[in-house]
């Protein structure tokens, strides 16, 4: 349904997105994941047409956006940062004039206009006029006008900043019962907002993608606190077996070999802060077996964790 | 077609449902009444003087010219009063989207940016009808108290309209580069200052380059009108300049998209 393919944006000599790379399947949900500037809100633009590209191509529906821009744009709904409200005008007049530029077919409008209302819970206030709103009510007319064509595709950019627990946990019920019908990537820097609503995560770090992957994987990388990568002539079962059974290593994932086809390689992962280096090389030459290799590993995720939110207030993990 | 319309409406319901419209209308009649008094006892006094002087000298009392002393300068007057409160009148229509994130909508909605442009035109162009159109009431009265003739009032009506278009059209430019309106509104009326003056500098430079000034000079080409005189030569040139500033205003809204907006 999404496909972005090495994407690269410039702001004068700012590279905001880096060679940005993934496909969304049609009726799933995925998380955008990353910190602040890290060009989630400049890719998201890239893909409803606001911005051009600098580089590289994406499809919407099969439409690239550059080229077909008006196609893109009648099967995506969009929810800027900030969403896009005229607050002079009353919620459901509004929604009536979004319906009307998105295409709605001027005899569906009332009908499609009434029903978004109810699915967004702003049907009590479809008279307010918007500036009196709360902010939690604000983002619901903001979701309301994103939804009201029916668009294959949702855009959702930080769609529960701002909002005090209880209305983020409406709102993600409301983006998590638009999955299935919708395609939707969703952005966010806080990470347990993921695992809450996305199937998929692409983590994207100074305008690059450092990792895709389903958030109960995350939460693994997150919790584990040290990941080194060893090299052992041995066994492969027993060195593994063994390796697992020490107290300190939560995980042993074998990964590929090098040249040497006796020599295995392995991440191993700890749960607590446990230093286990000394204990895995004590291990391997209790066994007798030979040690070519022990280095910490890939730990580039863990500085994107770093910046990323881990703890929400008041809510739910 | 439909989206044009849509654009229309909506930005004319924004005029109404905020103080701008309301304060800019009545300022502008507000201003322009005054000035219509202060011209019209202005004119009445020197037709009374008249009279006595005539009948001092037992002589007809001379016809005065309401067209020419009265109307004429009023219309002046009310072009440098759409000067200062047209570029009120756009300000907004871009500027403000750019800055509550409105534009955001916008420009991922299956409307062309030539639709919006000529919808906002449109918008700015009709409150300013009604502008002038309320005005009419001044000239009406002076149906009631004494015999103008019609014909220079519709040409003045013609050229303060075109000419204000020309202001709106720059106006709209203008909103399309900041995000400030308070910014966009000022750098019009500083540029439509300049287009106006332009002409006043004629007299100080050679003739050859005084006569194209005044061939750019926003008023210059008002002042026939205003005597009654259409003539197709200005209507062109107030045409073109609004084109120039729609023109300008669609490179603008084209180009942002590359710089980052
Ligand atoms: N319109 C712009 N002009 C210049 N720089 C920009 C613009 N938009 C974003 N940037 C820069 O691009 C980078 C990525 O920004 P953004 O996409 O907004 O990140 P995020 O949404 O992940 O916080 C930042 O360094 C930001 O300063
Ligand atoms: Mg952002």
């Amino acid at each position: 349904m999404i496909d972005v393919r090495q994407v690269t944006r410039y702001f004068g000599r700012v590279k905001a997105v880096d060679q940005v790379s993934f496909q969304v399947e049609k009726g799933e949900i995925l998380g955008f994941l990353g910190p602040n500037a890290a060009g989630k809100t400049t890719t998201m633009r890239i893909l409803t047409t606001f911005l051009p590209a600098t580089k590289g191509t994406a499809t919407v529906a099969g439409y690239d956006v550059h080229l077909k821009s008006m196609e893109v744009r009648k099967r995506i709904g969009y929810m800027p940062e900030n969403p896009p409200l005229y607050t002079e005008m009353r919620v459901r007049d509004f929604i009536d004039f979004v319906a009307s530029i998105k295409g709605v077919d001027p005899r569906d409008r009332k009908r499609a206009v009434a029903e978004t209302m109810d699915k967004t819970g702003v049907a009590h206030v479809s008279n307010r006029v918007i500036k009196t709103l709360s902010k939690g009510y604000k983002q619901r007319v903001g979701l309301a006008q994103a939804l009201v064509h029916n668009p294959d595709v949702l855009i959702l950019d930080e769609p529960t900043v701002g909002l005090d627990p209880k209305q983020i946990i409406e709102v993600r019920e409301l983006i998590k019962s638009l999955g299935g019908n919708h395609t939707i990537i969703l952005s966010t820097h806080i990470l347990p907002e993921v695992s809450m609503t996305c199937e998929r995560v692409v983590i994207i770090n100074a305008g690059r993608v450092v990792a895709e992957d389903k958030p109960e994987n995350l939460t693994r990388h997150l919790t584990a606190s040290q990941r080194i990568s060893v090299a052992v002539k041995g066994p492969k079962q027993d060195v593994q077996s063994k390796l697992s059974a020490l107290s300190s290593v939560s995980q042993v994932i074998p990964s590929q070999s090098g040249d040497d086809a006796s020599v295995h390689r392995f991440l191993l992962e700890s749960l607590a802060e446990n230093e286990i280096r000394p204990q895995v090389a004590r291990a391997v030459i209790e066994n007798g077996w030979d040690l070519f290799e022990m280095k910490p590993e890939g730990l580039s995720l863990e500085d994107v964790f770093l910046h990323l939110t881990t703890k929400e207030e008041g809510t739910e993990l | 077609m439909r989206n044009y319309w849509t654009i229309v409406t909506r930005e004319l319901k924004s005029y109404f449902s905020s103080p701008v419209a309301y304060v800019v209308i009545g300022l502008f009649l507000l201003i322009s009444g005054v000035f219509y008094y202060l011209i019209v006892t202005n004119f009445v006094q020197v037709c009374m003087r008249a009279d006595m002087q005539a009948q001092m000298y037992r002589m007809a009392p001379p016809k005065l010219n309401i067209n020419m002393m009265a109307i004429r300068p009023l219309f002046h007057n009310m072009s440098l009063f759409a000067l200062f409160f047209l570029p009120l009148v756009t300000m907004r229509l871009y500027a403000d989207e750019k800055r509550s994130g409105t534009i955001e909508l916008l420009l991922t909605s299956p409307v062309s940016n030539l639709q919006h442009l000529a919808g906002k035109f449109t918008a700015a162009a009709v409150l300013y009808l009604l502008m002038l159109i309320f005005s009419f009431v001044y000239m009406i009265l002076l149906y009631i108290f004494g015999s103008p003739e019609t014909g220079p009032i519709l040409t003045g009506y013609l050229g303060l309209y075109l000419l204000g278009l020309s202001y709106l059209s720059f106006g709209l430019f203008f909103s399309t580069l900041t995000d400030n309106q308070l910014i966009a509104a000022i750098a019009t009326m500083v540029f439509i200052l300049f287009f106006w003056a332009i002409g006043w500098l004629s007299g100080s430079v050679s003739p050859a380059l005084g006569q194209a000034l005044e061939q750019f000079s926003l008023i210059e080409h008002f002042d026939d009108f205003s005597k009654g005189i259409f003539d197709t030569q200005h209507v062109i040139f107030y045409l073109s300049f609004v084109v120039m500033g729609l023109f300008l205003s669609f490179i603008s809204i084209e180009s942002a998209r590359w710089r980052g907006r």
